[in-house]
């Protein structure tokens, strides 16, 4: 076990790469705390399984390095490397029993019979597959099938990482929860470093302890799921997590204060130097009240969505929609209302980048 | 309320009829033949299983049945792991893919005939581009019309150019439908080559190496064109085959009654081996 760093790491799967465009990774440096639970949560091809690959020794990376602990790794295949890997469809050797599915990877590095019994009977009364180990492994349902990968990725001690690379895609809504429950369970009790690839926010955030959003080759932001969700460091964070996303709204800066359709938004604090252009105001739905004093900005009540525990309204304000997570009474449609923003939660960004900081600190 | 009524006999008739015309009544002549003695005339007289217990008990029907399963056996063993070998070795992708494809079919869209025609010249001692070689290059005396290993030999070589890429086609298809993260994960796994070999590759070639075992058994059961044209059945009697000698027995010497007999026989063997096979092979995918 070993803290996993990467260190400007760049990947294309171009031969010869001209522009930025070209390569699927542009430049990443990344810490691994050794025993974390991570995810890497971004859309569909924005190089996660890229970067997945690349620590687990499957690509070779065009540019950078990877060091687990201080030994560089950047060239060794895979099965040197000591890391396990659960994929998207679930990976099981057919004409095995179960008990000889998880021995697979003990007995190919050749430990004694006595250690890898120990090892399988432990993995299986944690994935609860017990019953199963004299089962053909090819007659499972896809969820066990998919526990009997997870269990194969677990059963060495040793391993420096086990990665995830979207593991619940095959799974039954219902048994999805199960299953990621269960995995939050594993990794307390194995304490190995987990990373966990997916596209999907509540899998992500439910599972990591921190999560690493990616966008279109590059980390734009990497913290708890508090962090993430309370100051995205980008306007994409603040659309992908959250739902619905963040409320982005075009404004103008004059003397450090925000205008949006030219009325003054109170911001959480300063905003660095912002010139004219490409400034925005980012405030989440569940930030955003029904003015009861007559003051805020004027909107338009568009729809209004009852999901059960609150309501989502979207409203339109100076051609822009904004949402709005109300608890109780909401508007109807139609009506004509004013929405405040809370100052503590109403943040600057320029050019997609978070650019004000909170009062305290300035 | 479910209504119940005969009319899907009427959407299955057509095709019984089919097969009633052009498998059945053929079929029922031949067994009609089997149980009777005739000399022309259309005059037939009784003979119960007289044929069948003549032809089971005759040395030449053994004789011809043993050569049959030997040049089954030799082909399948020699084609089998040959092709799975060819299979494993082509590429996965890139342009060589449809070059190598192309390569591998060449030999099975040839006639049987044209085969048959094709290595009988190959192999003549004197102007043969192979038999020329062997015999006056590398001084290895071969020439099949004399000497039955060489016969042997010729025609199991010749099978094995002529179908090995059913046995090749088949594997392949079964190789690239392998997902890539099979082989992903048994490289994380630690898995050696071999150990790919026999838990990934040859589990999921399973389905279609069946049905390649399954067909080169039957075609190889029946050959008859390709080893009539190359050696006609000898020297002597050495490659005549079941079929071989069927033909012989039916259109050579005209004996209907016991040719027909041991067609009947014939047909059953293939039939009774197919099902055997095929029975032992999907046993275990239908335990639940």
């Amino acid at each position: 076990m070993a803290q996993i760093t990467l260190s400007n790491l760049r990947h294309s799967y171009h031969s010869n790469p001209e522009s930025d465009a070209d390569y699927a990774l542009k430049k990443i440096d990344l810490t691994w705390e050794d025993g974390g639970a991570y995810a890497l949560l971004g859309p569909s091809g924005c190089g996660k399984s890229t970067l997945l690959n690349i620590i687990s020794g499957l690509l070779v990376p065009s540019e950078g390095k990877i060091l687990f602990g201080d030994q560089d790794v950047t060239s060794l295949p895979p099965a040197k490397r000591n890391i396990a890997q659960v994929f998207q469809f679930p990976v099981i050797y057919d004409t095995m029993t179960v008990y000889d599915n998880l021995a697979f990877p003990l007995r190919n590095r050749g430990r004694d019979e006595d250690i890898v019994k120990q090892r399988v009977t432990a993995i299986a009364e944690m994935l609860e597959v017990t019953d199963m180990l004299n089962t053909r492994a090819a007659n499972l349902s896809p969820d066990n099938k998919q526990k009997i990968s997870m269990g194969r990725g677990l059963v060495r001690q040793d391993v420096n990482v086990v990665m995830f690379d979207e593991p619940l895609t095959v799974i039954d809504p219902h048994l999805k929860w199960k299953l990621r429950s269960k995995l939050k369970e594993l990794h307390q009790r194995v304490k190995a470093t987990m990373i966990y690839v997916t596209h999907d926010q509540t899998e992500a955030l439910t599972f990591a302890d921190k999560v690493v959003v990616l966008q279109d080759g590059e980390i734009v932001q990497m913290g708890t799921p508090v962090e993430l969700f309370e100051r995205p460091a980008h306007t994409f964070v603040g659309h992908f997590i959250g739902s619905p996303g963040m409320n982005v709204l075009p404004c103008n800066v004059k003397g450090g204060a925000a205008f949006f359709g030219g009325e003054q938004v109170r911001l959480e604090g300063p905003a660095k130097d912002v010139a004219n252009g490409g400034a925005e105001v980012g405030i989440r739905p569940e930030f955003v009240s029904i003015a009861s004093n007559g003051q805020g900005v004027e909107a338009v009540v568009r729809k209004v969505a009852d999901v059960g525990r609150h309501k989502v309204v979207e409203a339109i304000a100076h051609d822009s929609r904004i949402h709005a997570i109300l608890e109780g009474e909401a508007p109807s449609a139609g009506e004509a209302v004013k929405l405040q923003f809370k100052q503590s939660q109403t943040r600057l960004y320029k050019d997609g980048w978070l650019a004000s900081s909170p009062e305290e600190a300035a | 309320m479910k209504t119940q009524n005969q009319r899907a006999w009427f959407f299955v008739l057509p095709v019984l009829l089919l097969v009633a015309f052009n498998a059945l009544i053929p079929m029922m002549t031949v067994v009609n033949y089997s149980v009777q003695e005739t000399f022309g005339d259309n005059l037939f007289f009784w003979e119960g299983l007289r044929w069948f217990q003549e032809v089971l008990q005759s040395e030449r029907f053994h004789n011809a049945l043993g050569r049959q399963f030997f040049f089954t056996f030799m082909i399948l063993i020699i084609e089998i792991p040959l092709g799975i070998a060819i299979a494993l070795s082509m590429p996965k992708k890139g342009p060589w893919v449809p070059v190598c494809l192309v390569l591998m079919a060449l030999p099975m869209l040839i006639p049987w005939n044209v085969v048959g025609a094709m290595w009988n010249i190959f192999t003549l001692p004197d102007i043969g581009l192979l038999g020329y070689f062997l015999n006056h290059t590398l001084g290895i005396s071969y020439d099949m019309t004399q000497d039955p290993v060489a016969a042997w030999v010729t025609i199991i070589v010749m099978d094995v150019w002529h179908w090995t890429s059913l046995v090749v086609l088949l594997s392949y298809a079964g190789l690239v439908s392998i997902p890539n993260a099979y082989y992903q994960a048994a490289e994380i796994d630690g898995a050696s080559n071999w150990a790919v070999f026999r838990f990934i590759q040859l589990p999921k070639m399973k389905t279609v190496l069946t049905i390649a075992i399954l067909l080169r058994f039957m075609d190889s059961f029946n050959i008859y064109t390709e080893p009539f044209v190359l050696t006609g059945g000898g020297p002597g009697n050495s490659t005549t085959l079941l079929s071989i000698d069927l033909v012989k027995i039916a259109l050579g010497q005209f004996d209907l009654g016991p040719a027909a007999a041991m067609s009947l026989i014939y047909f059953a063997i293939t039939l009774l081996t197919s099902w055997l096979f095929y029975t032992l092979m999907t046993k275990d995918d239908n335990k639940a």
